[in-house]
C-alpha cells in the first residue's frame, strides 16, 4: 500500500506528468471512500442477521450475527408476512430475464439494419431512434396505465415487461459497436456466396457482438430488476415484482427492520453476485458508453 | 456457348434465378422488418401514451370513467394556482440542488484522484460503483433506518459527537439534507466513472505543454482537465438534473411503515412525481386529467431547466478559458 512503490523517474511518455503517483493520502481517501460505499450494504447484512431487538440496542451493533437464516426462514414463510416473496423473486428473474433477452437481440437486429445494410430513409430513421432517447417515457405513465386496462394486463407480468421490450440506448450502442467491428467485407462476401440477410446476421453478426451485447444484457438486466415505479403502479402486492415486494414488506403493521432489512438485502444479492463476477465488464461498458456518448 | 443455352432452361438455372430475385427482394425489404420491433414497441407503449396524455390533461378524466368531457385549460390553471404542486416544485428543486452540485463535485474530484498510477485500481473503481448496484428501493429503505430517529446510526453518531438527535424526516430542510445524501450516495460512483473515462481521453500533449509553461497540480487540473471535460460535465449536469426532477422512490419510502405519496405529514418533502402518483394512484384520488397536466408541466420544467444549466455550463467554462 505504501507510495514508495511508485518512485519511478518523471519522464515523458504516457506515465509522465500527467499520471501524479498516488501518495499515502489518496489511499487513505479512496480507503474511505471505499468504506462509505459499501457501508449501508454491509449494515444492511448486520441488520438481517440479527433479530429485531438488537436494533434498538445501545450502543448499535455493529457486527453480523446469527439469525440471518432464521430471517430468511421468516421471510419465506408467507404465514408470517404480507407478501409472497419467493413470487416476487420468480416474478423478477422472469422479466428482468426476457426482457434482457429481447432488448439484447431487438437492439442487435437494428443495429445491424442501421449499421451495415442499405434502405430508404435510413439516417432519418436512425436519428428517430436517438429523438426517443430524449422523450421522458415515463411521464407518459397514465395513459400506459389506462392502456393496461384496456388490454386487460394490470395486475399481469405483460405490463412490466412490453413495454421494456427494446431500448433505443440499445440500438444506438450496437449501431456503433457493429459500424467498427463487423468488416464490410465479410457482409459483401457473404453476399456475393448468396446468403440471406438474416443468415449474415444470425452467422456473422450476431458472434461478432457478444462483448457489447454482454454489457449491454448486464445493464439492461439491472435496471428492469431495479424498475420500482411502473411496477408499484401496474402490479398489486399480490403478484409483485421484488421492489414491490419489499416496499410492502416495509409497509406492514408490525415493525420489524430485521425482517424488512432481510428482504432487502435478499433483493440486492442477485446483482451483488452479478456485480462480483462481472463487475470489471460493467465498468468498461460505462466508461466506453460515456467516451463515445 | 451452347453449354450456357442449355443451362437457362434447366431446372436448375431456374432455381438460381428464383434465387437472386429472393435476395433482391431480401436486400430491399428485410431492413425495414429488422428495424420494425423497436418502432412498433416504441409506437405503442412510449408515442402513443406520450400524445394521448397530451389529449387526458384537458380533459376531467377519473380513472375510467365512461363519460369524459373536454374542459380546455382549466387542469393547468387549477394546477397554477395548487399550493400543493407549487410546494412539490420548491421540494424537488432544492432537494435537486442540494443532490446534484455535490454530487458531481465529489465525482470530479474523485475521479482525478482515482486518475493516478493505483496499486488495486479495480478494486477501488468496482467500490464506487457498488451504490449503483444497489436498487432505489434497498437504498431508501436502508437509509431511511439510517436516519431514523430512535434508532438510526446517524443520530447515535451525532449523539456522540454532542451534537444531539435530528427528526430526520419531520424537518423540511433535515429531509432534505437525508434525501440528498441518499442520491448523493447511489450516483456519485456512476458519474465519477463518467468523468474518469472523459478525463483518460485528454491528450497528454496537452498536459506536457501545460507543464511547460510551468502549470502542474491543481493549476493543471483547473486549466486543462476542467475545460476539456467541458461536454461530459454538460452531460452528466444534463443527466442528473433530469434524474433529479423525477425523484420518486427515495421520498415514497423515506417513511417504510407510512409510505405513501404525500411526502411526510405536511408534504415537507413531497416531489413533483409523488404528487402526481398522488393524484392519479393515490387512495381515493384517480384524477387522470389532473396528474396529466402535472406531467405535463414536470417536461416544461425538464427541458426549461435543462437548457438553462446547458447555456450556464457552457458559459462558466468559456469565460474561464
Amino acid at each position: 500500500m505504501s507510495a514508495v512503490a511508485f518512485s519511478r523517474p518523471r519522464g515523458r511518455g504516457r506515465l509522465g506528468r500527467r499520471f501524479r503517483g498516488a501518495g499515502p493520502f489518496t489511499y487513505l481517501f479512496l480507503v474511505v471512500v471505499a468504506v462509505l460505499s459499501a457501508f449501508p450494504l454491509y449494515w444492511s447484512f448486520v441488520v438481517a442477521s440479527h433479530d429485531n431487538s438488537a436494533v434498538s440496542a445501545y450502543p448499535p451493533v455493529l457486527t453480523p450475527g446469527h439469525e440471518l437464516f432464521h430471517n430468511i426462514r421468516r421471510l419465506f414463510n408467507s404465514g408470517e408476512v404480507n407478501v409472497n416473496f419467493w413470487t416476487a423473486l420468480v416474478n423478477s428473474a422472469l422479466v428482468a430475464s426476457v426482457v434482457t433477452v429481447a432488448v439484447v437481440f431487438f437492439s442487435a437486429l437494428a443495429g445491424f439494419a442501421f449499421a451495415k445494410l442499405r434502405f430508404r430513409g435510413r439516417g432519418v430513421l436512425f436519428v428517430a431512434v436517438i429523438a426517443t432517447l430524449t422523450v421522458p417515457v415515463q411521464l407518459g405513465i397514465i395513459p400506459l396505465y389506462i392502456e393496461m386496462v384496456h388490454f386487460g394486463w394490470t395486475n399481469r407480468l405483460y405490463a412490466v415487461i412490453a413495454p421494456n421490450l427494446v431500448s433505443a440506448y440499445g440500438v444506438f450502442l450496437m449501431r456503433q459497436y457493429i459500424v467498427q467491428a463487423v468488416p464490410n467485407e465479410l457482409i459483401d462476401a457473404s453476399r456475393v456466396d448468396g446468403c440471406h440477410t438474416a443468415r449474415v446476421f444470425w452467422h456473422v453478426v450476431l458472434p461478432a457482438v457478444r462483448p457489447v451485447a454482454a454489457v449491454l444484457g448486464l445493464l439492461t438486466f439491472m435496471n428492469t430488476w431495479n424498475d420500482f415505479f411502473w411496477p408499484l403502479v401496474v402490479l398489486s402486492p399480490r403478484n409483485p415484482t421484488v421492489q414491490v415486494a419489499v416496499s410492502t414488506l416495509a409497509s406492514g403493521y408490525v415493525q420489524d427492520y430485521a425482517l424488512v432489512l432481510t428482504g432487502t438485502f435478499i433483493s440486492i444479492v442477485p446483482l451483488l453476485v452479478v456485480f462480483l463476477l462481472l463487475g470489471r465488464q460493467i465498468i468498461g461498458g460505462i466508461m466506453k458508453g460515456a467516451v463515445k456518448g | 456457348m451452347t453449354e450456357t443455352t442449355v443451362a437457362r432452361g434447366t431446372p436448375a438455372a431456374r432455381r438460381r434465378g428464383l434465387r437472386s430475385r429472393l435476395l433482391r427482394t431480401d436486400a430491399k425489404v428485410s431492413p425495414y422488418l429488422y428495424i420494425a420491433p423497436f418502432f412498433a414497441v416504441f409506437g405503442v407503449f412510449g408515442l402513443f401514451p406520450l400524445g394521448y396524455t397530451a389529449w387526458v390533461s384537458v380533459t376531467d378524466r377519473e380513472l375510467l370513467s365512461p363519460v369524459v368531457h373536454y374542459i380546455g385549460l382549466q387542469n393547468f390553471t387549477e394546477l397554477l394556482h395548487d399550493s400543493y404542486f407549487w410546494n412539490s416544485v420548491e421540494n424537488t428543486l432544492a432537494i435537486g440542488v442540494i443532490s446534484t452540485v455535490p454530487q458531481l463535485l465529489l465525482a470530479l474530484g474523485l475521479a482525478h484522484v482515482l486518475n493516478t498510477k493505483l496499486r488495486a485500481r479495480t478494486f477501488f473503481r468496482m467500490s464506487i460503483l457498488l451504490p449503483q448496484v444497489t436498487s432505489l428501493v434497498a437504498v431508501a429503505l436502508i437509509f431511511a433506518q439510517l436516519f431514523s430517529h430512535d434508532y438510526g446510526l446517524i443520530n447515535y453518531g451525532l449523539g456522540q459527537a454532542h451534537i444531539g438527535a435530528v427528526n430526520w424526516e419531520a424537518g423540511r430542510i433535515s429531509s432534505w439534507i437525508a434525501l440528498s445524501v441518499m442520491v448523493t450516495w447511489r450516483w456519485t460512483g456512476y458519474n465519477t466513472l463518467i468523468y474518469l473515462a472523459a478525463m483518460q481521453a485528454i491528450p497528454d500533449e496537452l498536459y506536457e505543454a501545460s507543464a511547460i509553461d510551468g502549470a502542474r497540480g491543481f493549476r493543471q487540473f483547473r486549466h486543462v482537465t476542467v475545460p476539456m471535460l467541458r461536454p461530459t460535465i454538460i452531460f452528466t449536469v444534463i443527466i442528473s438534473t433530469i434524474g433529479s426532477l423525477q425523484l420518486f422512490t427515495e421520498p415514497y419510502l423515506f417513511q417504510p411503515l407510512k409510505q405513501g405519496a404525500t411526502g411526510g405529514s405536511a408534504r415537507q418533502y413531497q416531489t413533483i412525481v409523488m404528487y402526481l402518483y398522488e393524484k392519479a394512484f393515490g387512495s381515493t384520488q384517480f384524477k387522470f386529467g389532473y396528474a396529466s397536466a402535472i406531467a405535463w408541466c414536470l417536461v416544461l420544467l425538464i427541458v426549461v431547466i435543462s437548457l438553462v444549466n446547458f447555456l450556464l455550463v457552457r458559459r462558466i467554462r468559456s469565460a474561464e478559458s
